[in-house]
């Protein structure tokens, strides 16, 4: 048992995330919040009253898709998983301004709360200050890999 | 639902919640306090579980049943799941994390009281 363990916690220290240590290890958990919670959502929404808003219900779906595949990246080690992370950040970043802008404008086509309308008001403004501290998270743990 | 269940668990999350962020502030890890009052609270959830389970099989069901369950189950799951994701790091951030975690249980214990009882909206 004793032998193993240094080679053990050694293995476990160059496997660790980096974007999962420190602060990021609150914005993994953050994120995987959201991800469960617009999971649920969307699948209840899809499968009980689709017909009810389309547009919006699909749109809750992808933002969920959206939430997975960000925590999955942030808690994972690698530069790939950085890159999939930097992606998943921004793409978060474009819909919630494009849906929430779009919630303001139209917002008969937004009848429920969904996570992205009204710029995630209904989420204490989570989902539009997320993906700004995400990718700037990212940008630190970015740097400090390459130096 | 049984309200002084539902407020029990919200007070004890609220409090564990602060407790832990405030260790987060005084840079201190998860240590065995923190995880006895994780456990306090989840042993309140599990009460409200049963109960759940007693009032729903009296007679009674929720505005919302499919949402009521799901609240439920996550309920109890966020907490165990919180705990070893804080655990993870052994520093202030870990008790950042189980702060975080405690905070939305007393969000999801909220909302199960209003799928429950939903008033129209």
């Amino acid at each position: 048992m004793d032998e193993t363990r240094p080679a053990g916690s050694a293995e476990r220290g160059r496997g660790a995330s980096r974007t999962a240590s420190g602060p990021g290890r609150i914005l993994v958990t953050v994120y995987a919040i959201f991800a469960v919670a617009a999971c649920s959502r969307s699948a209840v929404q899809i499968s009980t009253e689709f017909d009810h808003a389309r547009v919006a219900y699909l749109l809750s779906a992808f933002a969920a898709v959206v939430y997975v595949v960000a925590t999955v990246a942030l808690a994972r080690p690698g530069a790939a998983w950085q890159r999939v992370a930097v992606a998943a950040c921004a793409t978060e970043l474009v819909g919630v301004l494009a849906v929430g802008t779009a919630s303001v404008v139209d917002s008969a086509a937004f009848p429920d709360q969904a996570v992205w309308s009204n710029y995630g008001s209904g989420y204490l403004l989570i989902p539009v200050i997320l993906p700004v501290l995400g990718l700037t998270w990212l940008r630190r743990t970015g740097r400090r890999a390459g130096g | 639902m049984i309200d002084g269940l539902a407020a029990a668990s919200i007070a004890c999350a609220l409090v564990a919640g602060v407790a832990c962020l405030l260790q987060t502030w005084r840079d201190r890890a998860v240590g065995v306090g923190l995880l006895a009052t994780a456990g306090v609270v989840e042993a309140v959830l599990l009460a409200q579980v049963i109960a759940a389970i007693v009032v729903v099989a009296g007679g009674s069901h929720a505005d919302q049943p499919v949402n009521f369950v799901l609240y439920l189950v996550a309920s109890v799951v966020a907490l165990p799941v919180g705990v070893w994701w804080s655990l993870g790091d052994r520093s202030r951030w870990g008790s950042g994390v189980l702060g975080i975690a405690c905070l939305a249980v007393a969000i999801i214990v909220v909302r199960l009281g209003q799928v429950w009882e939903s008033t129209g909206g």
